[in-house]
């Protein structure tokens, strides 16, 4: 294990925040990612229904397998193309 | 952990000094006449004739003996040390024993050998597992499947490229580099005005590259930008191009290795190229100013990962830029400019001094916008030939600036809004006067680069130069 000394002026905790998150959905795209676990994409489908029936956008992604990470131009795309994510993580 | 006897003689060797070869038969005397334990620094089987040695190839107990010489003995009493000698000398050896007639087939002395424990490298690591270090600055444990350049880049400690992961034994080798208390603060880094130590400053200059000797060129650059009247805060939060220029005079330009010639304002020397780099780091890391967030610049300017050169002072015939502004000759110094990016000036035909001014003059004045006067300070970077015509002219850098400043007068009417079909201008009583370019003290001329080519630079100030914005300024480097 590395041990490294703080550049900084250890103003901020070791251990990176989460990004905040939104407080309303207005005028942001939702990324539905699937990660391709069994019955998953059943869960999504509706919850991609749900956020419709409220004027959300929202758009579907699938990961081919939920053995490894997604593929680098599907994080991409998502990064390019949706505000915030939702994934269903594993059963 | 071995454990120091409550009293008798301690001897610490290693077999690959040849003293310590020497002594070995005065050893195995003392072993015999005395209580005896030797401890072995490199060689756990030597010296084979004493059967009480103690292998010590882990350093620790020389570490705590503060050996600096093989070999070493020690006389201890309560568990306190009362004597020690170090090399071989018969007199020292039989006071530190209290015993007569040692080693007498032996020469009278013999210089030692240097320890183990203080040799490069294992003195720092022999520090931090001791906890010795004295450094302050907060831990952080990488996990071991973590890759240490993509979590420093995730902690948002790197300018865009990689980084020299900032151990706490390269820390320590860097503070090596200055004399100064690691807890010395420098200065509160803008924006958030926190306190750069001494060690804070050294753990960014890791993290740029620099060797430990370039450390008090760092430190130098980071009190000039903090000094009041540059302006740090404004220089880093304006919208234009603006960042620290830093250009090295005195000697410590070629005992580092700076670049002072060829391509000097590019790639490739590692001196200027990190000791730039340091100086942005510390405002970032420390200072917390970061581009889109207090750093407001709407372009930048390459300049900003790092911008710091040698002045070519065995070269020219004008004394440095550092003599002029006040530093004695023979002193090492900064000298910090706010300044973007470089506008090239380039005149292969002039050979006549008269000539080549107007040139840099014709191109002064287009800095930031033709219509724009008093606009910005500059700095010149004159280039080998270029400096010759001035040379073999008989002219000085006084008059040079002073045929520079007389040509940079502009006729006010060609300044007025609306002039040469251009809206960027000044009021239309500018009209009838007559405006400088630059304010008096806005110029700085340094001689640097190549022997070939007639291409000289020039790097732009920032719109609120002089003391209402940012004044360039020249700090001694003190080791």
């Amino acid at each position: 294990m590395t041990v490294l000394l703080d550049p900084t002026s250890e103003q901020s905790p070791t251990i990176r925040p989460r990004l905040p998150r939104p407080e309303r959905l207005d005028g942001l795209t939702v990324g539905i990612l699937d990660i391709a676990k069994a019955r998953g994409d059943v869960f999504l489908k509706r919850l991609g229904e749900r956020l419709g029936e409220r004027g959300v956008a929202f758009k579907h992604f699938a990961k081919p397998t939920n053995t490894r990470p997604a593929p680098l131009p599907l994080r991409q795309q998502i990064a390019t193309e949706v505000d915030l994510v939702i994934e269903g993580l594993s059963d | 952990m071995s454990v120091l006897p409550d009293g008798g003689l301690v001897a610490v060797v290693k077999r690959d000094c040849p003293t310590c070869v020497l002594t070995v038969p005065v050893l195995g005397e003392l072993a015999q006449r005395a209580s005896l334990r030797v401890y072995t620094q490199d060689d756990p089987s030597f010296p084979e004739t004493i059967p009480e040695r103690i292998d010590d190839t882990g350093l620790e107990i020389s570490h705590r003996l503060k050996v600096e010489v093989v070999p070493t003995l020690i006389r201890i009493e309560n568990g306190r040390e009362i004597d020690r000698t170090y090399g071989w000398d018969r007199n020292d050896w039989e006071r530190v024993a209290g015993l007569a007639d040692l080693g007498l087939g032996l020469p009278q002395s013999r210089p030692g050998c240097g320890a183990k424990n203080v040799e490069p490298g294992v003195i720092e690591r022999l520090k931090i597992r001791f906890n010795e270090t004295g450094i302050k600055s907060r831990r952080i444990a990488i996990g071991w499947d973590e890759d240490e350049q993509e979590a420093m880049y995730e902690r948002g400690w790197s300018d865009g490229l990689p980084l020299v992961p900032p151990t706490e034994e390269r820390v320590l080798k860097m503070l090596d580099g200055t004399a100064r208390d690691p807890q010395e603060v420098i200065g509160l880094i803008p924006p958030a005005l926190q306190p750069a130590t001494v060690e804070k400053i050294a753990v960014n200059a890791v993290m740029a590259g620099c060797k430990p000797e370039y450390l008090p060129v760092v430190l130098a650059a980071v009190e000039a930008v903090l000094e009041e009247g540059f302006a740090m805060h404004g220089v880093l939060a304006t919208t234009m191009f603006v960042g620290p220029v830093v250009v090295v005079n005195g000697p410590i330009r070629r005992r580092i290795g700076m670049n002072a010639k060829g391509n000097v304002l590019g790639q490739g020397n590692r001196a200027n190229a990190a000791i730039g780099r340091a100086l942005q780091l510390v405002i970032r890391n420390v200072g917390g100013g970061r581009p889109q967030e207090v750093d407001r610049a709407t372009l930048g300017n390459p300049g900003k990962y790092t911008y710091c050169f040698a002045e070519d002072e065995e070269g020219s015939c004008w004394e440095p830029l550092s003599v002029e502004r006040g530093v004695r000759p023979g002193q090492s110094a900064v000298t910090v400019f706010a300044g973007f990016g470089l506008q090239g000036m380039v005149d292969q035909k002039s050979r006549q001094p008269e000539s080549l001014a107007r040139s840099f003059a014709e191109s002064l004045k287009a800095i930031h916008n033709v219509k724009l006067a008093p606009s910005c300070d500059a700095l010149l970077v004159i280039c080998p030939e270029h400096e010759r015509t001035f040379r073999n002219a008989g002219w000085s850098k006084a008059r040079l600036y002073e045929e520079l400043y007389k040509l940079c007068e502009i006729p006010g009417e060609e300044l007025v809004a609306g002039a040469k079909g251009i809206a960027e201008g000044g009021p239309p009583s500018l009209a009838g006067n007559s405006v400088n370019k630059f304010r008096p003290g806005g110029l700085m001329i340094v001689r640097a680069g190549g022997g070939a080519g007639m291409f000289s630079g020039i790097i732009g100030g920032w719109s609120q130069g002089g003391p209402r914005g940012s004044i360039p300024i020249t700090r001694e480097v003190r080791n």
